[in-house]
This record gives structure tokens, C-alpha cells and sequence, in this order.
């Protein structure tokens, strides 16, 4: 029992960093600001986390992570609140509470929808902590015995499996990878310094940024297909929220689902390339085998309710085991996390846990009481939020215009910026015009120079040999898995059933 | 024969990554190739811009035979108004334009023209708040080092 004994100490480490006055009010800050804007139609929490990083700059490393990790709670909190009282859910991952809590909602028991769901996440998010705590130091422990082979298979993995799990066809998405790593590959070569697909921009040669890429295509892009369809739509069908507070038959009925959606979710949110709307999903499938009257779901089960949102949540916290331990970001919201501590001069990676314990673990406890200020602020808010829901598109959207071009701009102060967001927003509208997913791209644009940079080392080493991918056992499972994934696709009612569980996702995801 | 597109978007699609492949591998042309053991910073781009050039062309074939949708409204207005916004604030925000409110105000009065129905007062309320606000939040709060206006 070593671990636990370490265990302690490390959170004890964590809480008295995140506990500060300053962190605290940071935590605050960020889960507030993140559910304000996730709440605002047409904004994700990618997209969030990218317009409000400049909020960050000036921060010590430690607040600013906290706040970013807020922010991220936040925003994905307040898809849940929209899920259930408009159904409108603002990131994929909420698309599964709309089909049960809208239900609710209409029958009037939004509150208790809202109450299980943050309940739901609030467990979900304490077990995450803990598993954090237990499971980061063996991890990455264990990638400290990676070499170049295994972190190229990894990322491999990641990509791959994020392009499975995207919805759409599953060839464009493999294309929308190849091109997020060309993407990934602008700016100056670490190996030889030359300047690549720079097009003799000076601006260019440190690369194109992340937020850059991000804006245009989750922000710009969204903004012109909500305008498309005449701005976003949403119908309140209720007054005021009466009872909050769930009976006990709906506490009943609500745990087991909790404990389950939080395995799920722990598990999926560890796997780089899977994430939060893949846990809800299965959690949802879940539930409904499991349940003695499937029936029930679809017409306002709060099982349907509770699962999901707890797999969801518990999954938005484990995918911070893979970015925190590996460097490896599972996710576009996680690369943006890892963006966000280069931008504060930490490199991500093992070192983080080793040299900056105190990062590491406050900003681990720090997730916990964002997760607690979040039940405390979204409940007794809600009719705040509910307010905010009323605002009409028309003045949202110069708003959410105006936030991206300050966000890109303070980045590196160039109007440059500028410019390759409206590029890569214009491309972010052909994107969803042919129906291409942007969140492979994304995350293969984060991980291309990894990618590349390790695909040389192995290769290197090896004096040119390719199997050593597939002689050194970690890289060779990790390979194994991917072709797993992918035989699997191939598979007719594999297929089938992918279809049917990714179609009925709308297309304004926000990875 | 009449050649006919079954399915729009992955003709269009197909196309895309094909010409992006096909631009990474011409314009990697001009990095040294190295080989496997010895990488040179053309090895990565050329052998990834072939994938999704092969891919691309894949799709492509693929999409004379399957159906599939048409693509259809393209929202060109918002688009192009949207485009023209970020344009001016980014040429407004260099180092010779004219400051960071003006910036905004023209960002915000040339996006909200990507609609029809155009409402002065209410756009005059909203452009005035979001400029307070912004300025108040970004300049006083946060302190980032943006000239106001053009003479400081």
C-alpha cells in the first residue's frame, strides 16, 4: 500500500496550494466565467477555454491552470444545464442528457434533472480525483520506460481512435488527421531548423498557434453556420423552476447508474482519443440494457439522466491523466490545456509531476473544489442561467466575435493572427459544409510534431529498421490495438451500431 | 456519357485532401529527403501529403458511386461579412492602425451587418457596452498593451 501512503502526503501538497485565498478565488473565477459563456449558445468549451486564455497570461502558472481546469468544468456543466432546459446541447457530450432530462424537464422536474446531473458529476468528479491520485504516479512511472517507439505508437493510437469515434465517415475523418498533421508540421524544424510550409512568412516560423487554429475552426466557423440557419434557435418551455431538490425514489434510482457512468467514464477519459462523449454514450446504452423497464428511457428517466452526466464528468477528469503524465493530450480541450502551460513556460510532460508537485497536485485538488463550486454555484443560479438563455443571437454573436479577435491577438500580439484565424475559420465552414469533422484535425495538429519527432528518434536508433515498432512489446500492443479499432470498423453491424450512436449527434461539436 | 456526382460532399472532400497532398508534396520538394534512418525535414511531409493525397483520391472514386447528399445554402453573406470584420480589426490592430476601440467598433458594427435586419439603436447600445466592457476587462483589468487610440 505504498501508493496510499504517498497518496496523502500528495494531496495534502495539493489542497493546501489550491486552497489559497488566490487559487480559490482563480477556481472561482474560472468555474463561473466557463459556465457564463458555455451557457451562451454556439460556444463549446474548447472554444471557451481558447477566447478566455488571454484572461490567463498574467497569472502564475499555478492560477492559470486552475482557472483554464475551471473554465473547462465549467463550460461542460453548463452543456448539461442547456442539454436539459432547451435542449440544446453545447458539446457532444451532453447530447445524450437532452434525450432524457429535456423529457424531464417538460414534465416539469427540470430541477431535479439539473440537481442529479450535478450531484451525478460531483461524485463522478471525486472519484476522478482520487483515481488521479492513485493511478498518475504509476503511470507515469511506467512511461518513463517509453522510448520514441512507444510514444509514436501511442499517439498512433490516440489519433486513430479519435477518428473512429468522431461522427461522420470514418475515411474523411482519417483524412481530416493527415491533414492536421500537415498543419502541425509549419514553423521551423527542430532536427535541421529550416523553416517549413512557412511561405516565406516570418510569423510563421514559430509555428501556427493552437488558439489560432482553434477559434477559427470551432469559433469563426460556428458563427457563420448558426447565422446560416438564422441564428440559433431555442424554445423555453418552461416559467421558473419549481422544486429543486430530487425526491428519494429519484435518489434511489439515480446511484447505481452514478457508480456505473463513472467507471465508464474513468476508463474512456483515460484512453487518449476517446473522451466524455463516447462515456456518455455507453453509459446511456448502458443503463437502458440494465434497466427491468427499458421503456422507460426516452420518455424522462432519470437514469438516463444520471449515468451519462457521472460517465461524462468523470471522463472530462481522467483525460487529464494521459495530458498530465505522457504530454499526450487526448482531446482538443486537453491540447489546449498543454498549450496553455507552454504558454507559461512549463514543458508538459513527466517533469511536471517530478519538479512541479505542487502544479501538479493543486491543480488536482483544485479540480475537486471547481467541482464542488460548481453544485454550490449552477443550482442556486440556475435562474441567472436560464436568463442568460434569453439573450438573443443577434447581440451574442458580435460578442463572441469580438472576445476571439481580442483571444488571438493577445496571444502574440500580431495581426497576423488575425488573419490565419479567418483563413482557417473560412476553411472551418468548407469543413462543415462536406460534412469533415474538425476534431481529428485538431488533435492531430497538436500531436503531429510529437509525432514526427519521435517516428525520426525510433528510426534513428534502429538504423532505419521499421519493425521496431513491432518487436518492442508496449509499441507493438499499442499498434495491435489501433488495428483493432480499425478491423473492427470494417465489421457490418460494428458499423451499423457506430451509425446509429454518432448520427443523432448535431454537427456544431466543440471537441 | 453524362458523368454524374452521386455524392457532393465527398467529391468536394476527396478533392480537398488530394489538392492539400499534393501541395505538401510539392512544396516539401525543397527540404532534403534524408531516408528512413536519417530523416531530412521533407521525409514527414512528403510521405503524409501522398496518405491524404491517396486518401483524397479514394474518397473521391468512392463518391461517384455512392449517393449522398447535395451541398446546398452556403450562408455567404455572414461569411463574407464575418471575413471583412476580422480583416479590418487584424489591419486596424497593426502597428500604424488605429487603435484598439476603434478596432473594436468596427468589428463589432461590420459583423453585426452579416444579418438583414440592421437595428441602430440597439446596435449603438451594444457596440458602446462591449467596448466599455472590453476595454475595461482587457486594457484596465488585465493590463494588455494595446494603444486605445491612435495617438497613444
Amino acid at each position: 500500500m505504498e501508493e496510499l501512503a504517498l497518496l496523502f502526503p500528495n494531496l495534502t501538497l495539493g489542497f493546501s496550494t489550491a486552497v489559497s485565498p488566490a487559487n480559490l478565488f482563480y477556481c472561482f473565477a474560472g468555474v463561473f466565467v466557463g459556465t457564463l459563456i458555455g451557457v451562451l449558445p454556439g460556444i463549446g468549451p474548447l472554444a471557451a477555454i481558447a477566447m478566455l486564455l488571454p484572461l490567463t497570461f498574467n497569472l502564475p502558472p499555478v492560477g492559470a491552470l486552475i482557472m483554464l481546469a475551471g473554465i473547462y468544468y465549467g463550460a461542460q456543466y453548463a452543456g448539461s444545464t442547456t442539454a436539459i432546459l432547451v435542449k440544446l446541447p453545447r458539446e457532444s457530450a451532453s447530447v445524450v442528457t437532452c434525450m432524457d432530462g429535456y423529457e424531464m424537464a417538460k414534465k416539469g422536474r427540470a430541477g431535479p434533472a439539473l440537481a442529479v446531473a450535478a450531484l451525478g458529476s460531483f461524485f463522478a468528479g471525486t472519484v476522478g480525483v482520487v483515481l488521479i491520485a492513485l493511478f498518475g504516479p504509476p503511470i507515469a512511472e511506467l512511461a518513463l520506460k517509453f522510448g520514441s517507439a512507444e510514444y509514436f505508437s501511442l499517439v498512433v493510437m490516440g489519433l486513430i481512435a479519435s477518428a473512429v469515434l468522431a461522427h461522420g465517415s470514418l475515411i474523411k475523418a482519417l483524412g481530416m488527421i493527415l491533414l492536421g498533421l500537415l498543419f502541425g508540421i509549419v514553423g521551423t524544424d527542430v532536427n535541421s531548423g529550416m523553416s517549413r510550409f512557412a511561405f516565406g512568412v516570418t510569423g510563421l516560423t514559430d509555428g501556427i498557434s493552437f488558439v489560432v487554429i482553434a477559434m477559427g475552426l470551432f469559433g469563426f466557423a460556428e458563427i457563420v453556420s448558426n447565422l446560416e440557419r438564422g441564428g440559433a434557435k431555442r424554445d423555453l418551455l418552461f416559467g421558473r423552476i419549481k422544486h429543486l431538490w430530487p425526491t428519494l425514489d429519484d435518489f434511489r434510482r439515480s446511484w447505481k447508474p452514478a457508480i456505473r457512468g463513472t467507471a465508464i467514464g474513468a476508463f474512456f477519459g483515460t484512453l487518449p482519443g476517446a473522451g466524455p462523449t463516447i462515456a456518455a454514450f455507453s453509459s446511456y446504452a448502458l443503463e437502458k440494457k440494465v434497466a427491468k423497464d427499458p421503456s422507460r428511457f426516452g420518455s424522462g428517466a432519470i437514469e438516463g439522466v444520471a449515468g451519462p452526466e457521472s460517465a461524462n464528468n468523470a471522463a472530462a477528469q481522467c483525460a487529464f491523466i494521459p495530458t498530465l503524465t505522457l504530454g499526450i493530450a487526448g482531446s482538443g480541450t486537453m491540447a489546449l490545456m498543454l498549450g496553455a502551460l507552454t504558454i507559461q513556460g512549463i514543458a508538459p510532460g513527466l517533469q511536471v509531476m517530478t519538479q512541479r508537485p505542487e502544479l501538479f497536485w493543486g491543480l488536482i485538488a483544485s479540480m475537486w473544489i471547481g467541482n464542488g463550486m460548481l453544485v454550490l454555484l449552477n443550482l442556486p443560479l440556475i435562474g441567472l442561467w436560464v436568463k442568460l438563455l434569453t439573450v438573443p443571437y443577434r447581440m451574442l454573436f458580435p460578442a463572441i466575435m469580438m472576445f476571439m479577435a481580442i483571444g488571438v491577438y493577445s496571444v502574440n500580439n500580431q495581426s497576423l493572427d488575425i488573419y490565419i484565424t479567418l483563413m482557417f475559420g473560412v476553411l472551418g465552414y468548407v469543413f462543415v459544409k462536406l460534412k469533415c469533422e474538425p476534431a481529428p484535425l485538431i488533435l492531430a495538429f497538436v500531436l503531429g510534431p510529437l509525432m514526427e519527432e519521435n517516428l525520426r528518434r525510433a528510426l534513428l536508433i534502429s538504423r532505419g529498421d521499421p519493425t521496431v515498432f513491432m518487436t518492442r512489446p508496449i509499441s507493438a500492443g499499442f499498434l495491435v490495438a489501433t488495428l483493432a479499432l480499425l478491423l473492427i470498423m470494417v465489421v457490418p453491424a460494428v458499423r451499423k451500431k457506430r451509425q446509429e450512436a454518432l448520427e443523432d449527434q448535431p454537427h456544431d461539436t466543440t471537441a | 456519357m453524362r458523368f454524374r456526382i452521386k455524392n457532393q460532399e465527398d467529391f468536394w472532400s476527396g478533392l480537398m485532401f488530394i489538392n492539400f497532398g499534393v501541395l505538401a508534396i510539392i512544396v516539401a520538394r525543397d527540404y532534403p529527403m534524408g531516408a528512413a534512418m536519417r530523416m531530412g525535414p521533407g521525409y514527414f511531409p512528403t510521405y503524409v501529403g501522398a496518405l491524404l493525397a491517396g486518401l483524397g483520391a479514394v474518397i473521391c472514386v468512392r463518391s461517384l458511386r455512392r449517393e449522398g447528399e447535395r451541398i446546398v445554402g452556403w450562408a455567404w453573406r455572414p461569411l463574407i461579412m464575418l471575413s471583412v470584420a476580422f480583416l479590418v480589426y487584424g489591419f486596424l490592430m497593426e502597428d500604424r492602425g488605429l487603435g484598439f476601440v476603434p478596432a473594436l467598433v468596427a468589428l463589432i458594427v461590420l459583423s453585426s451587418l452579416s444579418r438583414r435586419e440592421f437595428k441602430p439603436v440597439e446596435l449603438t447600445i451594444l457596440t458602446v457596452a462591449l467596448v466599455a466592457g472590453a476595454v475595461g476587462i482587457f486594457s484596465y483589468g488585465l493590463e494588455l498593451p494595446f494603444p486605445l487610440f491612435w495617438w497613444r
